[in-house]
């Protein structure tokens, strides 16, 4: 099983999976947004408290999930590097920071456009608020800290100790609707057993959260296959892949 | 199908065609950011190949 784990990670390996996979993710992904805004903007029926203010979830929740999603993938990434010592848990890190990154700040100025029809207000010291900032921190943070070190694999194991860290913030952002008194609303689509909004509204948000996942593997291969290569670049298998 | 109210947004026009926007905005940019990064990636790879290639010979 651990020669099966060890060559399902081999650089040349995941190289070759994330070259044939991303044009799939990404014709996907263009799919399934196209489906998602299309008919969350045209066909799902305005909220009838929110009005068509409410449409604004299509974006918003996509990122916010991709958000947390990808943190998580980082930490993990970093885990199984620092554990099992492969290298290309430190180039899946790496490679999904900045996606993490832009997908949290999406979320940010989402939320904050429409905070302030419902709320009154661009931004509150909320918890939801205060800790999904406090991520895209981390995400700078660990970012900044790779190349921060002359030797690059002490800045790889620092940036996945900081991930791992930092995870915790995860499950602060995912309950702190329930933890704490929020302006923010309670969870929507978590709750699919009992949901709170009708189909209409429902499968252009699920069409949405699909297609933003998709759109991340696909952007996350095509970054991962120039980690691999910044890190092999004097491999055997490299000078094969360059000139393909 | 697509009537003046639906650019209208009920009123909200201000607030949701700016997140549309922006998101479309980041999706492009992962994209482009991402391919560039592959591209600076495989030029810096053929030029160590090839100094490494000139060294030996």
């Amino acid at each position: 099983m651990w020669t099966w784990f060890y060559r399902l990670a081999s650089p040349p390996f995941v190289y070759r999976v994330a070259a044939a996979a991303a044009p799939w993710f990404l014709a996907a992904a263009v799919a399934a947004i196209g489906y998602g805004v299309i008919d969350g903007l045209v066909f799902a029926p305005p909220d009838y408290q929110q009005g068509d203010a409410f449409r604004i979830i299509y974006v918003h929740a996509p990122a916010a999930w991709l958000s947390l999603f990808s943190y998580t993938t980082m930490a993990v990434a970093g885990a199984i590097a620092l554990i099992w010592r492969i290298k290309v848990g430190h180039a899946v890190a790496a490679a999904t920071a900045p996606i993490g990154a832009s997908f949290t700040l999406l979320a940010l100025v989402t939320g904050s456009l429409w905070g302030r029809p419902m709320w009154g207000t661009y931004w509150a010291w909320d918890p939801r608020l205060t800790s999904e900032l406090i991520l895209l921190f981390l995400y700078v943070g660990v970012m900044s800290l790779r190349p921060a070190f002359e030797d690059p694999a002490r800045g790889d194991r620092a940036a996945a100790l900081l991930a791992i860290v930092g995870v915790v913030n995860v499950p602060i952002i995912h309950y702190s609707v329930q933890w704490w008194n929020s302006l923010h609303q309670g969870p929507t689509v978590a709750k699919l057993g009992r949901p709170s909004m009708p189909g209409s509204m429902l499968w252009p948000l699920l069409s949405m959260l699909l297609g933003f996942m998709l759109f991340y593997g696909a952007v996350l291969c095509i970054r991962l296959r120039g980690e691999v290569l910044n890190r092999e670049r004097l491999s055997a298998w490299v000078r094969e892949a360059v000139k393909s | 199908m697509i009537s003046a109210g639906f650019w209208s947004m009920g009123g909200y026009a201000r607030f949701v065609w700016p997140c549309f926007g922006f998101a479309l905005a980041v999706i492009l940019w992962n994209l482009w950011s991402a391919r560039r990064f592959l591209a600076v990636a495989r030029r810096r790879t053929a030029r160590a190949l090839m100094m490494a290639a000139s060294q030996r010979s």
